[in-house]
């Protein structure tokens, strides 16, 4: 299916790279991404009548597919609320990977039943004359494939805490993914040499997605909860690579370009976001990080001080500078809009407030950005911890709710912390910190955080909602 | 032709390196959803499998459901990308009428 059967049909291609191109440009800045989503989706209607114009397509069954998958697309995208945002993202990217896997499987077969002269002369006029390339390219984007909506199932399933969030591991984990990867391997060898006519051929494609779909189950469930915005923008970029590969089956350069652009965009977010935790991305992806195993690291000194809710409000009433410090806790607890009423509230009061959101905090890269763009936070109060670091000495009170290691001092004072050399918002600097937390339990990594043993630390225990509310109702009721 | 292939392929890698270079991290999200959308243009090769004669039942039932999975990720990605920069934009014409 060479494009060039028709000019009309590669003009609409070559119109919805250029739409996509346009529309990811615009998505890099907030007054224009609206309107850039909006272009990249027009993209993707012209290639998809493109395709339709193809000599030979009958529409029934595309018909019924489209009217399916649009409706659950649509209604899951509606139906979904904010703070299930990261787990709904990760699954929509599941559904392109099993798309992709499916496609290569699909033109396996028709090579399988029509025959490689028939097929070479489907694919179109510059079809490669060596059957290998094809099947290279069918095998590699049925792994790829496969990997990212296994994957993508169980980022969806852990972020949902339908199962835990912790990782799991267990022994020879790392022998049972490096068996994994070889058998793979060994099985696409095959399948490339014997070729989809050979019962063997055939049936090696089918133990390659089977062992793909494995793969990918066991490559994410050993990563935590808190690792999941590196895993869920690297599974992205895999959905972009396993769609530009099904572009080399079907030698059509749309798929190429859409495909390689989601792919390289994908990398270089996985990669903000690992620098944001000063770790390398084989890390986050091999070393189980926050299972627990982590050396405890040196005792902590001082004590804990808690604090009622009457105190926290003569705190915060005094302030002229507050900062609040979200983490995955506020979302838990839903507690964004009680937050936003109370820095509402606290400007009311005369205090300059602002949320300074630290790039791995929640979920997924921009967790809490969604949640506070919701409860209409203003925009321009939404800032980033290189913003509010160097003047961390001026904020009167930090209000940390429910972040936990994006606030840890022992990622600059303890060098034998797990967390030692992440950048964090330095919250332990502000005159006063109040910290909102449900418990003394540890942080996701496990490592304790001797934030809360500061002098200047004030600990508010409960859940982050309950306690911002009765905070609103002090300032409410004065 | 293949050469041709590899060609385009290098240079669209290299413009998703340049595109996303220094996105501001309010929009980490809508752009991760956004692209992600993109990524379902798979539906391509979902249309072929679904809509053409050839290769029989299997590939019509194959093609068919990668049609659901790519259309759901089409279509969820593009709408909930746009709900999410709904909410951005409420807030930034909020402060416009306060300024």
């Amino acid at each position: 299916m060479v494009e060039s059967d028709h000019a009309l049909i590669t003009t609409l291609y070559i119109v919805a790279a250029v739409l996509f191109i346009i529309g990811l440009k615009m998505l890099n800045r907030a007054t224009t991404a609206r309107r850039g989503n909006l272009i990249s989706g027009v993209g993707m209607l012209a290639a998809i009548v493109a395709t339709c114009l193809l000599k030979g397509m009958t529409f029934g069954w595309i018909l019924f597919g489209a009217v399916v998958g649009s409706a659950i697309g649509a209604v899951s995208a509606y139906a979904v609320k904010m703070t299930a945002m990261p787990e709904m993202v990760g699954l929509f990217n599941g559904f392109g990977g099993l798309a992709s896997m499916l496609v290569a499987w699909a033109e396996f077969h028709k090579w399988r039943v029509e025959g490689w002269v028939k097929y070479h002369q489907l694919l179109g006029a510059g079809a490669p004359d060596s059957p290998l390339f094809t099947a290279v390219a069918t095998v590699f984007t049925a792994i790829v494939g496969a990997v990212t909506f296994s994957g993508s199932v169980v980022a969806f399933l852990k972020l949902g805490e339908w199962i835990t969030g912790k990782p799991i591991l267990f022994r020879g984990q790392r022998w049972v993914n490096a068996a994994l990867v070889g058998l793979i391997l060994m099985t696409a060898v095959l399948m490339v040499v014997r070729g989809p006519q050979d019962i063997t051929g055939y049936g090696a494609l089918v133990v390659v997605i089977v062992l793909s779909l494995l793969l990918g189950v066991s490559s994410v469930i050993p990563i935590g909860g808190a690792d999941m915005p590196v895993v869920i923008s690297l599974l992205n970029s895999y959905s972009g690579v396993a769609a530009a590969a099904a572009g080399f089956i079907l030698l059509n350069t749309g798929l190429i370009v859409a495909g390689s652009l989601v792919g390289a965009s994908g990398l270089i977010l996985t990669n903000i976001m690992c620098k944001a935790m000063n770790r390398s991305l084989a890390n986050v992806l091999f070393s189980g990080f926050g299972s627990g195993e982590g050396t405890t690291s040196a005792a902590v000194q001082g004590e804990v001080k808690p604090i009622g809710v009457e105190d926290a409000y003569y705190i915060l009433e005094a302030a002229r500078s507050v900062v609040f410090v979200p983490g995955y806790g506020m979302a838990v607890a839903q507690a964004q809009h009680v937050v936003r009423e109370l820095g509402q509230l606290l400007e009311k009061n005369g205090a300059e407030v602002r949320y300074c959101i630290h790039p791995v905090a929640g979920r997924m890269p921009g967790h809490m950005n969604v949640l506070l763009a919701e409860a209409n936070v203003p925009y321009e109060q939404l800032v980033e911890p290189g913003d509010v670091n160097p003047v961390m000495d001026t904020v009167d009170v930090a209000v940390v709710i429910g972040a936990n290691d994006v606030v840890n001092p022992a990622a600059r004072e303890d060098p034998s912390s797990p967390l030692w050399g992440m950048p964090i918002i330095e919250v332990d600097r502000a005159r006063t910190c109040i910290v909102l937390k449900r418990s003394m339990r540890a942080g996701f990594a496990g490592v304790e955080n001797p934030l809360f043993y500061k002098p200047n630390t004030r600990m508010l225990f409960g859940d982050a909602k309950a306690t911002v509310s009765a905070l609103v109702s002090e300032f409410k009721s004065e | 032709m293949l050469g041709l292939l590899f060609f385009v392929f290098v240079l669209a890698v290299f413009l998703g390196f340049e595109l996303i270079s220094k996105v501001p991290s309010q929009l980490h999200t809508p752009l991760m959803s956004g692209s992600n959308a993109i990524s379902g243009i798979t539906i391509v090769g979902a249309l072929v499998a679904a809509g053409q004669p050839h290769g029989g039942t299997l590939v019509t039932v194959l093609g068919t459901i990668a049609v659901i999975a790519a259309m759901i990720n089409v279509v969820g990605g593009y709408l909930v990308t746009d709900r999410m920069l709904s909410m951005f934009r409420h807030t930034e014409k909020k402060d416009g009428s306060h300024g």
